[in-house]
């Protein structure tokens, strides 16, 4: 296909995205942001799976995609109604703070 | 084939640039004096009282929530209604069955008072 | 749809259409009669393992090939659903006597067991990743169950945090498989890997991505931070349940997954298997020795014991042990569920409110006041440790003989290493409860009892005719290879 985007460009953004998911998890310290870079984790798996199922032509990716995007919705329900209850209780939602179970 | 992006890149230069130069000329030839006054919010108006953002109910919360969950299981919508005449009746059948497990979470919510505002 | 469709399907679209069902009937139950639901929900397991055992013995594939039945996904489903019930057996109790019984608990497990289930049925990437997350949002909210105290707010947050983050490797991992094959089907993967199409880099990175993603949900070291806060925050009814099905669900994905789809892969695969395998025995064995708090000591216990389940990785792809090593997994999988649910039941019986009754310390006189608890929990205690009689031993020998069949001798002797080291703290419950003098106060409750008593004379009987159940883990890989 002249003029289109060869696939390596497509995983190579995808793997700098899974990268700045991985990095934001582990350094960042607040609930919420950790939470959008897991989403971000998600996300840069979807485009891997759009990219791979174009250049070999069959829908299985995509439909994974679908499949992901519908279950990181009903995580964001989970995880965002255990922030605001911790929220709640605590005033915090420092990743770090989280040590009443320090044995 | 790069060099069709060529243009694209010397666009994001330059108006990158030209951002820079705009706040860099103002800040380098503009007289400033920085005074407690001059940083309130309104400058003449009152003063301000209390934290600047201030909590929404907790309600805004579940509603968003549970909008996001009967938001998103709508994707599964789109790709039945296009081939939805292939699919026949065993498509049809499908559908409704996923839309009752879908009306058994709405149920649920309702009658827990998910969706009562007061 | 086909009828073979549905027939491979039914045991999880029963289940999870009782669940809903229950969800609705819950609304209309009065708070003190909730325990209806609990009844109700053993009653829909026990009908699924009816099916289930109906099943048995058959070969199905559905859905092209994306659902199978099979000897393996028929012995795990029985295991998922008798660690259902007993998880419902342990809470019943547990959840009036803490004051937070409410039916949609008994909901969330079914839910949770039926992507159990379906992980044990997988045939295809797509499927693990759907039962995956089935088996774990329900168990996120469980986490938090005892809500508002914070140290369960918190184990939940953290769990969620956590497995989300799996849950992000594990799907990144799929997408390079994906990548490399042009298919999530187990089959075609393994297929495309032999005719040599396959992309063997991105192929490994895909492996790798998924081994550490099943790493945090099977808490596997150095994947297991999480592991013991959560099992401590987490009401003990769910730590049990979590500590067994969540476990061995993750290991059936990574048998299931390792096995069927890459075994060409084993040569990269065994030295990361291996030094999985030895840091996590390793790592959670020391750790458990400084443990003063039953749930913390459990919570390392279990990592030790994903270390020795990786064992039965590590020969993986030599096909002459292959075979008894993946069964010698699933057996040590079954004697490891009987035992730790056993452990976490005794755990349930001295746990007060208020997170009381949980030191190491306040079993101290058990064996005088209570002699029958005592040495029920002593037999857990051996198991886990690995002396006879009991099921613990038998599961061991079963997977040090299949290492050392596979070559790997040094693995094996520091599975016996680490083994000796584990016996001082496992001992160490013994002798408080025995040798010095305290006051114990136990929850009498009769499921409770009746799980503790069930637990601890499988754990001894079955040790004596150890070789039935193995021929029966034997017969479920069968198909696997």
């Amino acid at each position: 296909m002249e003029g289109t985007i060869p696939l390596s460009y497509y995983i190579a953004v995808s793997a700098i995205l899974f990268t700045m998911g991985a990095l934001g998890v582990l350094i960042r310290r607040n609930a919420l942001i950790v939470f959008m870079s897991i989403e971000l984790m998600l996300n840069a798996a979807n485009l891997a799976f759009v990219a791979f199922a174009r250049s070999y032509g069959v829908l299985t990716g995509q439909i994974f995609v679908f499949f992901v995007i519908t279950v990181a919705a009903a995580e964001v329900a989970v995880g965002l109604a255990l922030i605001v209850a911790i929220f709640r209780s605590k005033h915090s939602i420092d990743v770090d703070q989280m040590s009443s179970l320090k044995g | 084939m790069l060099l069709e992006y060529a243009a694209i890149a010397l666009f994001i230069i330059v108006a990158t640039a030209i951002g820079f130069i705009a706040i860099g000329l103002g800040n380098f030839f503009g007289p400033r004096s920085s005074t407690e006054i001059k940083a309130m919010p309104y400058e003449s108006g009152m003063d301000p009282i209390g934290p600047g953002t201030r909590r929404l109910p907790v309600r805004f919360y579940l509603i968003a929530v549970l909008f996001i969950l009967f938001d998103i299981e709508v994707v599964f919508f789109l790709p039945w209604a296009i081939v939805f005449r292939q699919l026949g009746w065993f498509g049809l059948v499908e559908m409704f069955i996923f839309i009752i497990i879908l009306l058994v979470g709405y149920f649920y919510a309702w009658k827990k008072g998910a969706l009562e505002w007061e | 749809m086909t009828q073979t469709d549905l027939l491979t399907l039914l045991p999880n679209i029963l289940l999870v259409t009782w669940a809903c069902i229950l969800l609705l009937v819950d609304l209309f139950i009065p708070q003190r009669r909730k325990g209806m639901i609990a009844l109700l929900a053993v009653f829909g397991l026990a009908v699924v393992m009816g099916i289930v055992l109906a099943q048995a013995g058959r070969e199905m594939t559905a859905f092209n090939g994306m659902i199978v039945v099979d000897g393996f996904s028929v012995f795990l489903s029985v295991l998922f659903l008798a660690t259902g019930i007993l998880g419902i057996a342990i809470a019943y109790g547990y959840l009036k006597r803490m004051g937070i019984e409410r039916g949609e608990y008994y909901t969330l497990m079914l839910f949770s067991i039926s992507g159990m289930l379906l992980m044990a049925q997988a045939a295809d990437l797509i499927v693990i990743f759907l039962g995956l997350e089935l088996l774990s949002i329900p168990l996120y909210v469980l986490a938090a169950w005892a809500r508002p105290r914070l140290e369960s707010e918190e184990a939940g947050l953290k769990y969620f945090l956590l497995g989300a983050f799996a849950t992000g490797f594990v799907v990144y991992g799929i997408a390079m498989t994906f990548g490399a094959t042009g298919s999530t089907r187990l089959s075609e993967i393994v297929a495309r890997v032999a005719g040599g199409e396959a992309v063997t880099t991105l192929l490994l990175i895909g492996a790798a991505l998924l081994l550490v993603g099943f790493g945090f949900k099977v808490a596997a070291v150095p994947f297991h931070m999480w592991t013991p806060d959560v099992y401590q925050g987490a009401p003990t009814s769910v730590t049990g349940f979590m500590a067994v099905g969540a476990k061995a669900a993750g290991f059936a994905a990574l048998l299931r997954i390792f096995v069927s789809a890459f075994p060409s892969l084993s040569v990269d695969l065994v030295p990361v298997l291996w030094g999985l395998a030895a840091v996590t025995m390793i790592g959670g064995n020391l750790i458990a020795i400084a443990q003063t708090d039953i749930k913390r000591m459990l919570a390392y216990s279990s990592i030790a014991h994903a270390g020795y389940i990786l064992m039965a990785f590590v020969p993986y792809g030599n096909p002459k042990v292959a075979h008894d090593s993946v069964a010698s997994a699933l057996f040590y999988l079954v004697a490891y569920a009987i035992t730790s649910f056993g452990a976490w039941a005794m755990v349930i019986a001295l746990e007060k409110a208020e997170g009381k009754g949980l030191e190491i310390n306040d079993y101290a006189g058990l064996g005088r006041k209570h002699p029958a608890m005592a040495a029920a929990m002593t037999v857990f205690m051996l198991s886990l440790t690995g002396i006879p009689p009991t099921l613990g031993l038998i599961g061991k020998l079963y997977l040090f003989r299949s290492v050392v069949e596979g070559g790997f001798i040094g693995l094996a002797i520091i599975g016996v290493l680490t083994s000796l080291i584990s016996a001082y703290y496992y001992l160490r419950v013994v002798v408080v409860m025995y040798m010095r003098d305290g006051d114990p106060q136990v929850t009498s409750e009769s499921w409770l009892n009746l799980t503790i008593g069930a637990a601890a004379l499988a754990t001894v009987v079955l040790s004596f005719v150890p070789a039935a159940l193995f021929t029966l883990a034997s017969d479920a890989v069968l198909k696997l290879f």
